[in-house]
């Protein structure tokens, strides 16, 4: 791995010409890294051709684990353990297990999703950031394509992202 | 260019009208049926079989009272539970024998009621979007407004049975309860006379109170939903915004006509058949219930016109919310369905857990109770539970399809063991008759969905929904 990637960076300022631009420059052929926006754009990471994220299995899992957990915990307490007569139900009454049931499941389900998804994006307080461009925190989307992944179209980058759309192209490089 | 209007042709028609006579066959098959199977034993048994619950019932009561080992409230307990199981048993029926005949009056009451909310349902979710002034539903929102057309045929009918039948199917409107010192005279429903009757007033006459509200709910409602109607209607044709802030003033008072109407009509229609239980989740209750069976229809109807070729601005994103509509508030009738249950189980006091005994002890309804959950909240909740299945249209109609039939049970569930006892029973009357409203239903529906567009042609928020995306 080299020590540093070198990029191309479209610049643009509206969401709907981004659109489009993402499916003119991926037409053309060209692999794109990233795109940066300050809010939320619908549609683009089907534009990007992202696959589904696996987030949801995760949480499903976290959630049947949280639901094994309560149960087992609560038939081992109240059946095994310390067996209590409470409200003159049995041992083991399943309706009153439903409420810390729940809560333990979706209690789980979350706590397992986000902490999955800062795994999954290495997202931690003492990560660097590198920002490409300073302006995608303000008002600017930025598409970042890596010329390392495209030495094919390295010559006409610059022409496809104009033509797109693109208010200005940029190069950067990013230290590994 | 697909088509501005549905065309409800002779095909549709006659499928409609075949399901409403196949209903009507197997509503009369089922007639026959009972009449030859057990009629005479029906009779003869009668007396002997509530005798027979009762005996259960009390049983149970108990056993919950048995099981808590609360020594000094078990006698106490005991003799409660055994005074309304002994007056529910003897006298909801009027003294008379519960036969088909009977039956037919409590399908008769459960169906006004299912299909009274789902009428509801379509101008309750027409108003809630104006409300919350959201955009995305503009492209479906004729389809609850022609649901709602059902409105003025519910209240006839409801009214109409309720003349006819009171006796059949609530037991508070028997004269000799409020008669002091007489044989059947029952302290507790006398105390609530005034909530029946009149308030201040005599128990035991005809009940004005009732009636006055049921038909001043049903004013109400019919008044507001023509007013809505009628201004949506006027905006296809003359445009601006002035039509959407109307409407939006009108959804804000029916929003809070209903928030009251749609509680006290569930203690009228469906919790007062058990005169002397009652629960302060019920309103909620059965709204829940109507509510998720509004949406499932709403959601079917849209994916059938869907796969029609009607609704062409329709895009999956907008059945996907739809979907999650279904899926979500099926989880809210679970949770107030099980919130009222945990709270009776918990207290297990005598005249609340009642209600559950004549349920879950009984040999007739104690399966349905299961069915009840699985088809309500399994169901729904495993099968609508990814975001694929929310986009696929043949997951959505088996959910749908499921959560209306599901929530029809649950009506059942919640009417049956109070007008019938264990002489209730499910079978080709109940199918039949079920089939035949929903085919007038539809009828109606879809009638009310010829005549205009199909999609408002100049509501301010047509393009906000046209490019709805999630």
């Amino acid at each position: 791995m080299s020590d540093s990637r070198s990029f191309v960076l479209g610049v643009y300022d509206d969401e709907d010409v981004l659109l489009k631009a993402v499916r003119t420059v991926r037409e053309a052929g060209v692999k794109i890294d990233e795109v940066y926006s300050p809010f939320p754009v619908h549609g683009l990471d089907e534009e990007l051709g992202y696959k589904k994220s696996r987030l949801p299995i995760a949480a499903f899992m976290f959630g049947a684990l949280g639901t094994s957990l309560a149960l087992t915990m609560q038939f081992w307490m109240l059946g095994v353990d310390w067996p209590m007569i409470i409200g003159g139900k049995n041992f083991t009454p399943m309706p009153d297990f439903v409420p810390v049931t729940f809560e333990l499941t979706v209690l789980l389900a979350a706590f397992g999703m986000v902490f999955t998804f800062f795994v999954s994006t290495d997202l931690k307080p003492w990560k660097d950031p590198k920002m490409l461009d300073l302006r995608i925190t303000d008002d600017k989307h930025v598409m970042a394509i890596d010329l390392g992944q495209n030495k094919a179209v390295a010559d006409s980058l610059s022409t496809i992202l104009k033509d797109s759309g693109a208010i200005e192209v940029n190069d950067k490089e990013v230290e590994d | 260019m697909t088509k501005e209007k549905f065309d409800f042709h002779a095909g549709i028609r006659t499928k409609v009208l075949i399901v409403g006579f196949v209903g009507l066959l197997l509503f009369a098959l089922g007639g026959v049926l009972s009449g030859r199977g057990g009629h005479g034993d029906d009779h003869g048994d009668a007396t002997h079989t509530e005798q027979g619950h009762d005996a259960d019932a009390g049983h149970g009561a108990e056993n919950a009272g048995h099981d808590s080992d609360a020594d000094a409230g078990h006698g106490e307990g005991h003799g409660g539970a055994l005074e309304v199981e002994f007056s529910g048993g003897e006298d909801t029926g009027g003294g008379h024998e519960k036969g088909w005949w009977d039956r037919v009056i409590t399908d008769l009451w459960i169906n006004n009621v299912y299909f009274t909310g789902l009428a509801l349902i379509g101008i309750f979710f027409f108003a809630i979007q104006y409300a919350a002034q959201a955009g995305w539903s503009t492209t479906v929102l004729r389809i609850p407004l022609s649901m709602a057309h059902w409105i003025p045929f519910a209240g006839i009918l409801m009214f109409g049975t309720f003349l006819a039948f009171n006796h059949n199917i609530f037991h508070w409107t028997h004269a000799d309860l409020y008669e002091v010192g007489g044989a059947h005279f029952d302290s507790i429903i006398d105390g609530k006379k005034g909530y029946f009757f009149m308030p201040g007033g005599e128990g035991g006459g005809f009940p004005v109170f009732y009636v006055v509200r049921m038909v001043v709910f049903f004013a109400l409602w019919y008044w507001l939903f023509k007013k809505m109607r009628d201004l949506a209607y006027a905006e296809d044709e003359l445009g601006g915004t002035g039509y959407w802030y109307k409407i939006r003033s009108y959804s804000a008072i029916f929003l809070g006509i209903f928030a009251v109407t749609s509680s006290v009509s569930a203690w009228d229609w469906i919790m007062s058949i058990d005169t002397h239980w009652f629960s302060t989740m019920f309103g909620w209750y059965v709204f829940a219930s109507w509510w998720v069976s509004g949406l499932a229809v709403i959601t079917l109807i849209v994916v059938l016109l869907k796969e029609a070729g009607y609704l062409s601005q329709v895009t999956i994103d907008h059945l996907h919310d739809l979907g999650k509509f279904v899926f979500a508030f099926s989880i809210f009738w679970t949770y107030i369905w099980f919130s009222q249950f945990l709270l009776i189980y918990y207290a297990n006091i005598p005249e609340e857990s009642v209600y559950f005994i004549e349920r879950l002890k009984s040999d007739h309804y104690s399966p349905y109770f299961f069915v009840n959950l699985i088809m309500n909240f399994f169901f729904p909740f495993l099968c609508l539970m990814t975001r694929d299945a929310k986009r696929l249209l043949v997951f959505l109609k088996i959910a749908c399809i499921v959560v209306i039939a599901g929530h029809w049970l649950d009506f059942y569930l919640m009417a049956t063991p109070g007008t019938l006892g264990e002489s209730g029973g499910f079978g080709l009357t109940e199918i039949g008759m079920y089939m035949f409203f929903g085919a007038a239903f539809i009828y109606v529906t879809l009638n009310a969905l010829s005549k205009q567009a199909l999609v408002a042609k100049n509501h301010p928020m047509l393009e906000e929904a046209k490019h709805h995306h999630i």
